[in-house]
Order: C-alpha cells, then sequence, then structure tokens
C-alpha cells in the first residue's frame, strides 16, 4: 500500500485542513469536524446539512456553498458522524427558517442523524429529514434496511439547495428533496476494492479480470461477481438495472460518477456508452454530468444515476451553484 | 451488592478487551461491511474510560449512562447509537441506587436491549448484536456465567444466518457464512460483565 498520508489516525483532520486552507470562503471547525458555508446563517433561508462518512469526498464537504449546502459533517473513513457534530452545525446555520438534513440510508447515518434531530430540536431549531435511497442493486423488501443511498445524493443537495436558496419554505425544500429521491435511482460497479487507511489492504479480494456488480459506497462487496467485460456491456447492464425499475416519463438527469481511482478518460468513454444505451431505450437526457463526485477511496470503477426531471427540477438543477466542487452560473 | 466501582471496573475491562480484540473484530467486519468495527468501539471505549476517571460517577446508573453518552458521542456509524443506546438505557433504569443486586442488573439490562432492538428495528436471527444480546440477558437470572456462554454461542450461531438489518443486508445471500461482527463485540461486553463479577469472587 501506498497512501499520501501521514498517519491513518489524522487523515480525516488532515484532509480538513487542507479544505480550510484551499477554501477561505469555508469555515472549516477541524476538531468539531463541521464544515460551514462563511456567510452562514442566511436570513430567511432553510439550511441544509448533510454528512457521512469520509473517503466519498468531493461529498458533502466539496458541496458546501450558496445554492447547495449550508453545512456538512465529516465522520471517520466510511463511518457516519456523531450527534454532536449535526447538532453543533444546525446552530451554526439556522437563520430561524429551519434546517433539512439530507440522510444516506445506512443505519449509521439514519440512527445519528435522528439523535441530532432530537437535540436540536430541543434546542429550538426546526428539523426535516430527506432519506436518499436510490440504489437498485439492493431488492427492496421488508426485511431489509433497504435500499442504499449514493449517487442521488448529489442531485437531492443540489436541487433541494437552489429551493432554499430561493427563500422557499421548509416543507417545500423538503417536499422538493423528497421528490428528487423518488424519481432517482442508481446502480454501480466497481473493477477494484478499495483501500481504508486503517486497514491498509483492499477491502475485498477482487481478482484480475474480475468485476463486482451492485456495489455501494463503502468497499463493501456487491451483489455479484462475473468475468470482466466491456465498457458498453457495463453501461448496457447498470442503464438497464435501472430502467428496470424506474421506466422514465420525462427527460432525465445523467450522473456518471466515478469511484475514486477511475479516470475521466475511461468515465467519459463509458458516459458515450451510457448515452448509447439511452438513445437505444428512447430516453430523452436532459443534463449530463460526468466526473468523481461520490467516490469510495481509491475504488476503481463507476455508477450511473438517472433523475426524471420535469421543469422545475430542471430549472432549480440549473440554478447557480458555488461550492468547492460543483460550480455554475455565477 | 453491586457498586458504582464494580460498574466502572466492567467498562475498563470490556475496553481492554475491545482493545485486545480490534483487529479481529474488524477482520470479520471487512468480510461483510467495511473493516473498522474493531477501531471504532476501541475509539469509543478509550473515550469511556477517559470520561469516568476524570468524573467518578457515585452510582452504577451514573456509570453506564456517562459510557452511554461518551459511545454515541465518539464512535458514530451504527455500533455508537446502539451500544450508547444499551448502555444509557440500562443505566437509566438502575436509577440513582448506590449499589444494585443481580436481579436489578438483569431487569435494567433487558431494558437496554430493548431500547437497542426499538433502535435499530432489529430482531433475533437478523445477523446483529441482538443474536448475542438477548440469549445473554435470558441467562442472567442463572448467573453471570451463563450469560456469557448464552452471548459467545448466540454469536456463533450468526454465521450461517443472512443478514437482515445493517450495511451487511446489502450483500444479501453473500452475508450467510460470515460471523457478525457486532454479536462478537456483544460477546465481549457480557464476557467483561462475568469476568469482572468473578474477579470480585460473585
Amino acid at each position: 500500500m501506498r497512501m499520501l498520508i501521514n498517519v491513518p489516525e489524522t487523515v480525516v483532520a488532515d484532509a480538513l485542513r487542507g479544505l480550510a486552507d484551499a477554501h477561505p470562503e469555508l469555515n472549516v471547525d477541524v476538531d468539531n469536524r463541521v464544515i460551514v458555508r462563511r456567510d452562514a446563517p442566511v436570513a430567511g433561508q432553510v439550511a441544509l446539512i448533510s454528512g457521512g462518512g469520509s473517503g466519498h469526498e468531493p461529498l458533502h464537504g466539496g458541496f458546501v456553498g450558496p445554492g447547495m449546502l449550508s453545512a456538512a459533517c465529516p465522520g471517520e473513513v466510511f463511518t457516519s458522524p456523531v450527534p454532536d457534530q449535526m447538532a453543533r452545525a444546525a446552530a451554526a446555520v439556522d437563520s430561524g427558517a429551519g434546517v433539512l438534513f439530507i440522510v444516506k440510508n445506512y443505519t449509521g447515518d439514519v440512527l445519528n442523524f435522528d439523535m441530532a434531530a432530537e437535540l436540536a430540536e430541543d434546542e429550538g431549531i426546526q428539523v426535516a429529514k430527506v432519506l436518499v435511497n436510490d440504489d437498485v442493486a439492493v431488492t427492496d423488501s421488508l426485511y431489509t434496511a433497504g435500499r442504499r443511498g449514493t449517487g442521488a445524493t448529489l442531485f437531492v443537495e443540489k436541487i433541494a439547495g437552489a429551493a432554499a436558496a430561493e427563500g422557499q419554505p421548509l416543507e417545500r425544500v423538503e417536499a422538493v428533496g423528497r421528490q428528487v429521491n423518488e424519481n432517482s435511482r442508481s446502480f454501480g460497479v466497481a473493477l477494484s476494492a478499495c483501500t481504508t487507511p486503517a486497514k491498509g489492504s483492499p477491502t475485498f479480494d477482487l481478482p484480475d479480470g474480475e468485476l463486482e456488480l451492485g456495489i455501494g459506497i463503502h468497499g463493501e462487496p456487491g451483489r455479484e461477481r462475473r468475468p470482466m467485460m466491456t465498457s458498453g456491456e457495463i453501461a448496457d447492464f447498470a442503464v438497464n438495472a435501472v430502467l428496470e425499475d424506474m421506466p422514465p416519463r420525462s427527460p432525465v438527469l445523467v450522473l456518471v460518477n466515478g469511484m475514486g481511482a477511475t479516470p475521466l478518460l475511461e468515465l467519459y468513454g463509458f458516459n458515450a456508452e451510457v448515452q448509447r444505451v439511452l438513445r437505444e431505450r428512447g430516453v430523452p437526457v436532459a443534463r449530463t454530468l460526468v466526473g468523481n463526485y461520490v467516490t469510495s477511496l481509491d475504488m476503481a470503477g463507476a455508477s450511473v444515476t438517472l433523475c426524471q426531471a420535469d421543469e422545475e427540477l430542471l430549472r432549480l438543477w440549473d440554478a447557480p451553484v458555488n461550492t468547492p466542487a460543483l460550480r455554475w452560473g455565477m | 451488592m453491586l457498586d458504582a466501582d464494580f460498574f466502572r471496573r466492567w467498562m475498563t475491562a470490556a475496553a481492554a478487551s475491545v482493545d485486545r480484540e480490534a483487529e479481529r473484530l474488524t477482520a470479520l467486519d471487512s468480510a461483510i461491511g467495511d473493516a473498522d468495527h474493531g477501531s471504532n468501539l476501541q475509539r469509543g471505549f478509550t473515550a469511556v474510560t477517559a470520561a469516568l476517571e476524570k468524573e467518578a460517577p457515585d452510582s452504577p446508573g451514573a456509570v453506564l449512562t456517562l459510557a452511554g453518552r461518551q459511545l454515541i458521542s465518539t464512535v458514530g456509524g451504527a455500533s455508537g447509537p446502539l451500544y450508547g443506546t444499551l448502555l444509557r438505557r440500562t443505566g437509566k433504569a438502575l436509577g440513582d441506587a448506590a449499589e444494585v443486586g443481580e436481579e436489578q442488573l438483569a431487569a435494567a439490562l433487558r431494558e437496554g436491549v430493548d431500547g437497542v432492538m426499538k433502535l435499530g428495528g432489529a430482531a433475533p436471527g437478523d445477523k446483529t448484536m441482538i443474536d448475542a444480546l438477548v440469549p445473554a440477558v435470558d441467562a442472567l437470572g442463572s448467573g453471570f456465567a451463563a450469560a456469557r456462554t448464552a452471548a459467545e454461542e448466540g454469536a456463533l450461531a450468526t454465521t450461517p444466518l443472512q443478514a437482515r438489518k445493517g450495511r451487511a443486508s446489502y450483500l444479501g445471500e453473500r452475508s450467510i457464512g460470515h460471523q457478525d461482527p457486532g454479536a462478537t463485540s456483544s460477546a465481549l461486553l457480557i464476557a467483561a460483565l462475568a469476568d469482572t463479577a468473578e474477579a470480585d469472587g460473585e
């Protein structure tokens, strides 16, 4: 293992110090692990707070700024943050208009955000929550914890963030966030496992010439393993898995997301295949985003997320945003 | 009767045991999770022992409540709220009595375990910490050693199960054949309780 780190114990803190140095427009509390846009609280605006384990960068710290998140709470690598972080963030960003927690459906994230909501409500802060659960690789059933939240998190944070920036009230911002989640589905593949700094070796064993289908974003193995496929075959598999679950009724937003160790050369090539499949299936594409946005450390591979966007969602998607990792229109 | 010092020693023994077994817990977690259960609990219990040294609560209930709060504030993931709730609920059920009997502890632990089941929505057989804790609490009436054996057997019995809660559930059938790390750490916590009692000559 070769990693550009000091020691595994300080990986998250070191990254936060570097984020602070690169982005003076953010207020980074390294000790308490809260990243806040410097002009918060913004009067009359609902504040958006998200968070989760570290190792998914730029999610969520890279999405803090005007038009998107008000604050982000990074946990340890692949471990959800603790309730104290979210409660602290809520106190820092609430303007009186309330806060919206955006939570990926992992048991740890859900439990810690629920506890944080109680703490914040004790302080008189109004809290609403959107749960992101877009991963079609996980079969829905009464007997499981439900689907994972993955790529759709970016769509929810951007679009709900735009609604908040317009001054829409908490229940509207929450409704927009839920609508985006309900309209979004994802599927991911891994060409290699990832290596967490603490463990120092790959989280699962994936021999050369094989790939994992239906992976999440925590280095856990996927649903099944197959012999290596071409980019076009993977696109067919991933897009069809999404469309099987969500036959599209309107133009879609497309996110072709790298898992951390796949270069843009490959991601753009993969995107060409994804767009081909969508054309073949008669699905109009409204907007496309290609890059590393919801990563899994140094995992090679990609995920595809589609979001059915009506005109209102599209308008909010196009609204100005100014964050370290996503910036347009301003 | 068990006093605040007994509960402090239980927590210290649990912390030492988590330290010793951290690598094994992490290895179990790498098969069906994300390979950090050992290090996360280690961070939490280190904070627990530090807090207990600083504050020295004077009742069994206060020791466990403080320990639970520390776990919630430091562990993260699912383990933080779940273990935190287990200890906090148990502590609250013990109230502020200076000493408690074994039956009282058994009843309080049952409330703690009920709190965990409610928070996590898990039932026995879901391949979680519940599969070690429920048999342990059931056996506690027959003594601490019986509780330890029941917890260890419960943890081993998770191996053939398919996970229905937590991150392991996302693997579906591929979670079968691996011992659950949460049930394993729960067995460590109960074993630390039994060790503490035995060291006392209970």
